[in-house]
């Protein structure tokens, strides 16, 4: 029986009825009395030199406030990279100044080079367009191949050349992998990109920066993901403000999927020029701008290779692979390529060596970030090819030859670094063939033969490491920040709660998750328990929200701050009812003796706090608020298998998906409503990248995707139908090592789905006697089509 | 600057816009009504969809001007006299038809718009029907069955075990 309440139970969204209404307040929704407006002016070309900005006309335009450009932001920090990636030499990564407003060059399309506040909206783009620019264009690099030669185009003039770092992991079993190759029965080879994408949260971005001069505070309303880590990174590396004389507020976001992780230009300015210009300054993004601004996703190019023995065991793996960093380092793109995309390429397998080859790049491209699952979707995507590939080649079936390479034992130590604790992957691999009908495949197969179709059924599995992490080990790993999440719990007299989390929901439903949560520990209703998150000045401090990390870290934390709430009020129940405390027992939202009938109630003891007339004051304080930080010993591993059944068109090369199956194991899972919105939308978001997604730049640097009109975003009739479409998330290995066993799931279906698409669609085509061995994303009718010509 | 009226959620509204002054930006900053959101500049992502005269139309598609006179709902007018939810907007609540929140004023307005013209449209209606809307977050699944649910068509539970 399904619950109706506490952990396990599909409680109805409380976020919903304000959402539902008009009644959200995202960040576009605030406006501040006399507050100004900025539009930046952008750069047009991709590589640049500035000769010359003349604002001078500009300043006269009617409502113009004041024109800033690179000079007003020289002697400040440029924006900071929140990751420092080693490289295979021991080196530090290249590291260069990332400016708010472009100085001396502009390196990618979109890079902001002058900002005019003017009172109106209209006013600034007005202003804008009366600046005239000088700038000499120079030759841009975009493929990430070229910009490491030697006679390249140089991004930044200033470093030894456009490669940021190259890195090896683990450069200790380099030798012993090559060995490996040397001895193996079989070698399977393929080269691919893990085609670049745009986030695309429906929200653009926002920043709104005020300023009280009577007190010194800086206030910035922004849509992110995390606004702690905005105040610190800000505050220390950019504008010099210490953190109590800076709020960053980031209210309801509409979505993020990573983009809104980072810390943007457009903030560090917004707040500055609300002081400069003495009034509060706001800025919205257009979706254009968002397409050259927001930092994009993916982008690797790779060759991997898997070895075998003569009874095909995985005995190496070896990957060599190009990530494209864009013009400059954004927060936290070192770590995709390396700490979130080496450590998962033994995926769900017992391979014993590995040895992965990363080498980042600057290129004239916006910069390039974590996109929902980062780094571990480009991870399974090849693994899962090349596995695939394999299968073809050896003549044996993907799901038997993947199924006899599983890791069945845990703890399980990788060679790439991870120690999985627990997980059941045969049990998924059941799971999702059973859901799919794979006996009844070659039936269907026939049926759409009958009509002129070729059918193709995709198969893998996949890993992630989530719940991200361990603050010690990722400090060894470059890490510039902690990973840890803090809660404060505030019981109310009356018995009401309030969690202050440092995690952020911007779609994921924690004031109704996390709620439950707390009054399963509690046994009360859930509408005693507000949820309250985004406001630096309400909640203690925060890392945020990404690799589904909310309920394992921030769950975790709120559990630890809530069991010091118990504690404490078991003692004033104990005191109250002149029990001892060992004997007090709390179920229901009451305590009791054990053994006996006496008991208290839950308001009884919150009011005894705050009304200490019967309350041992001489042992404890008053009161009734506990605040709880939590640094996870390990990342945890939700793990999962997936089908699709694809139906190709050989006439016009149109795929079209017939089914779609997943099996995921999240460990314990607290709504399974909200658990399956997550994964329906990471598999739309997986799917769009496999067959309609594609960010693209022509040779010259020029984005040619800018605008709903040419990246094609997936829609409703693009994704499976409600009958042939099932996510289930029964197979459930409690992680081992957090209060509440869980593993996170917001990542899960965007990291599962690409391959399994694609390997339907190589699928589809060898049934058709096509001898296809890989289709880049997107898998669009043309490519298909002409990989079917041959 | 030029002086537009028109009746906004059945209450007269009026407000001086300039003549490029688009509907949404009326409905947004002259009459404060954020329930209608921007989410592109090039009428793709529907979630500024609002009823003028009845017929589902996207706020940034025209100017405000050209709304002179006319019958406009928007999100905030859509929830019953007593302030309780509409048998949609509930029908999104029960079967998590919305994430973040931000396509969802326009994806409730389009399938109002919907189920005025067709009553019991069928499933691959109304995906045909929500091409103009672009949700990022759900994968249209339960979106999908919250609006087939409200036009009182079985469809399974949401989270069934």
């Amino acid at each position: 029986m399904p619950k109706d309440s506490g952990i396990g139970a599909s409680s109805k969204r409380r976020e919903d009825v304000r959402f539902l209404t008009g009644q959200g307040n995202y960040t576009d929704d605030i406006n501040i009395h006399g507050q100004a407006h900025v539009h930046f002016l952008r750069s047009d070309i991709a590589h640049g030199t500035i000769n010359r900005i003349d604002t001078s006309a500009a300043e006269t335009m009617p409502g113009v406030v004041r024109i800033f450009t690179g000079a007003d932001f020289e002697a400040l920090g440029g924006m900071p990279c929140g990751w420092q990636v080693t490289d295979k030499h021991g080196e530090p990564m290249q590291e260069p100044k990332h400016p708010i407003l472009a100085h001396g060059k502009v390196r990618h399309v979109g890079e902001p080079i002058a900002a005019v506040v003017a009172d109106t909206l209209e006013q600034a783009r007005d202003a804008a367009e009366a600046i005239v620019l000088d700038i000499a264009e120079l030759p841009a690099v975009v493929d990430m191949k070229a910009a490491v030669k030697a006679d390249a185009p140089k991004v930044h003039d200033d470093l030894p050349s456009n490669l940021c770092y190259d890195w090896g992991f683990v450069e200790e079993n380099k030798a012993a992998t090559d060995e490996a190759f040397e001895k193996a029965a079989h070698v399977t080879t393929l080269e691919l990109v893990n085609n670049r994408l745009v986030a695309n949260p429906m929200e653009p971005r926002v920043a709104v920066g005020e300023y009280a001069r009577g007190t010194d505070e800086h206030t910035l309303y922004t849509t992110s993901q995390n606004p702690h880590v905005i105040r610190l990174l800000m505050g220390a590396f950019v504008l010099g403000i210490p953190e109590h004389k800076l709020r960053v507020v980031a209210p309801d976001v509409g979505g993020g999927f990573g983009t809104k992780i980072f810390h943007y230009q457009e903030e560090a300015f917004c707040t500055f020029a609300a002081k400069a210009c003495n009034r509060p300054v706001k800025w919205t993004s257009s979706r254009s701008e968002a397409f050259m601004s927001d930092a994009h996703g993916r982008d690797h190019v790779t060759k991997i290779e898997l070895a075998l023995d003569a009874d095909n065991n995985f005995t190496a793996l070896r990957t060599d692979t190009y990530a494209n960093m864009g013009a400059y380092l954004s927060t936290f793109a070192p770590s995709v390529p390396t700490w979130l995309h080496g450590t998962l390429m033994a995926g769900n397998y017992k391979t014993p060596l590995i040895y992965v080859n990363v080498k980042a790049v600057f290129t004239n491209t916006v910069p390039v970030d974590a996109y929902r699952g980062a780094g571990r979707p480009e991870a399974t995507f090849q693994l899962e090819r090349v596995i695939d590939k394999a299968a073809q080649e050896l003549g044996v079936d993907p799901v038997a030859l993947r199924r006899q390479n599983f890791i069945t034992e845990f703890p399980y130590a990788t060679p790439v670094a991870v120690e999985y604790d627990t997980g059941d992957y045969h049990a998924t691999m059941d799971k999702v063939l059973e859901l799919s009908d794979r006996a009844g495949f070659e039936a269907r197969r026939k049926d759409s033969e009958a009509r002129g179709k070729l059918r193709g059924f995709g198969i893998n599995c996949f890993i992630e490491a989530c719940g991200i992490a361990p603050s010690n080990l990722v400090g060894q790993l470059g890490a510039r920040a902690g990973l840890y999440e803090s809660a404060t719990v505030r019981v109310n007299a009356t018995g009401g709660l309030v969690v202050m989390t440092g995690s952020h929901s911007h779609g994921q439903g924690h004031e109704t998750s996390f709620a439950q949560v707390v009054a399963d520990m509690i046994g009360i209703d859930e509408n005693m328990i507000e949820i309250v998150h985004g406001d630096t000045s309400k909640t203690p401090m925060g890392m945020g929200t990404y690799g589904s990390r909310s309920i394992a870290v921030g769950g975790s934390a709120m559990v630890r701050a809530t069991e010091k709430i118990i504690a404490k009020a078991k003692k004033i129940a104990s005191h109250l009812l002149e029990a001892s405390e060992g004997d007090i027992e709390l179920k229901d939202g009451a305590f009791s003796v054990a053994g006996t009938d006496k008991s208290v109630a839950w308001g009884d003891v919150t009011l005894a706090a705050y009304v200490p007339h019967n309350y041992p004051l001489e042992d404890m304080e008053p009161g009734l608020e506990e605040t709880a930080f939590y640094d996870p010993s390990n990342f945890t591993y939700p793990a999962g298998a997936y089908t699709c059944e694809v139906e190709v068109d050989p006439e016009t090369g149109v795929v079209s998906i017939e089914r779609f199956a997943s099996a995921d194991d999240f460990g314990n899972v607290i709504n399974p409503m909200i658990v399956e919105g997550q994964v329906h939308g990471g598999i739309a978001q997986g799917i769009g990248q496999a067959l309609l997604e594609n960010c693209a730049y022509d040779e010259n640097g020029q984005l040619l995707t800018a605008s709903y009109m040419d990246y094609t975003m997936p829609r409703a009739d693009d994704l499976p139908g409600m009958a042939d479409y099932i996510v289930d998330h029964s197979c459930q290995t409690p992680c081992t090592h957090n209060p509440l066993g869980v593993k996170g799931c917001g990542e899960a279906g965007a990291i599962g789905s690409p391959p399994t698409v694609i390997n339907a669609i190589i699928d589809a085509l060898r049934s058709g006697g096509h001898q296809v061995d890989h289709i880049d994303m997107p898998a669009t009718p043309a490519k298909v089509w002409a990989a079917m010509q041959g | 600057m030029t002086q537009v009226s028109m009746t906004v959620n059945g209450k007269a509204a009026s407000g001086e816009v300039e003549g490029r002054t688009l509907l949404s930006s009326f409905l947004r900053e002259n009459l404060h009504l954020t329930g209608t959101h921007v989410g592109c500049d090039t009428s793709q992502c529907g979630a500024c969809v609002v009823h003028v005269n009845g017929e589902a139309v996207k706020a940034c598609t025209i100017l405000a001007a050209e709304a002179a006179g006319a019958e406009v709902t928007t999100i905030e007018g859509m929830a019953n006299a007593d302030g309780s939810l509409s048998v949609l907007q509930q029908s999104f609540q029960d079967h998590h038809g919305l994430q973040c929140g931000f396509c969802t004023p326009g994806m409730v307005m389009s399938a109002a718009a919907l189920l005025k013209e067709n009553p019991k449209p069928t499933e691959a209606e109304v995906r045909d029907y929500l091409e103009g809307n672009i949700c990022r977050c759900t994968g249209y699944h339960n979106i999908v069955k919250a609006i087939m649910a409200a036009s009182g068509q079985e469809v399974a539970a949401v989270a069934a075990e």
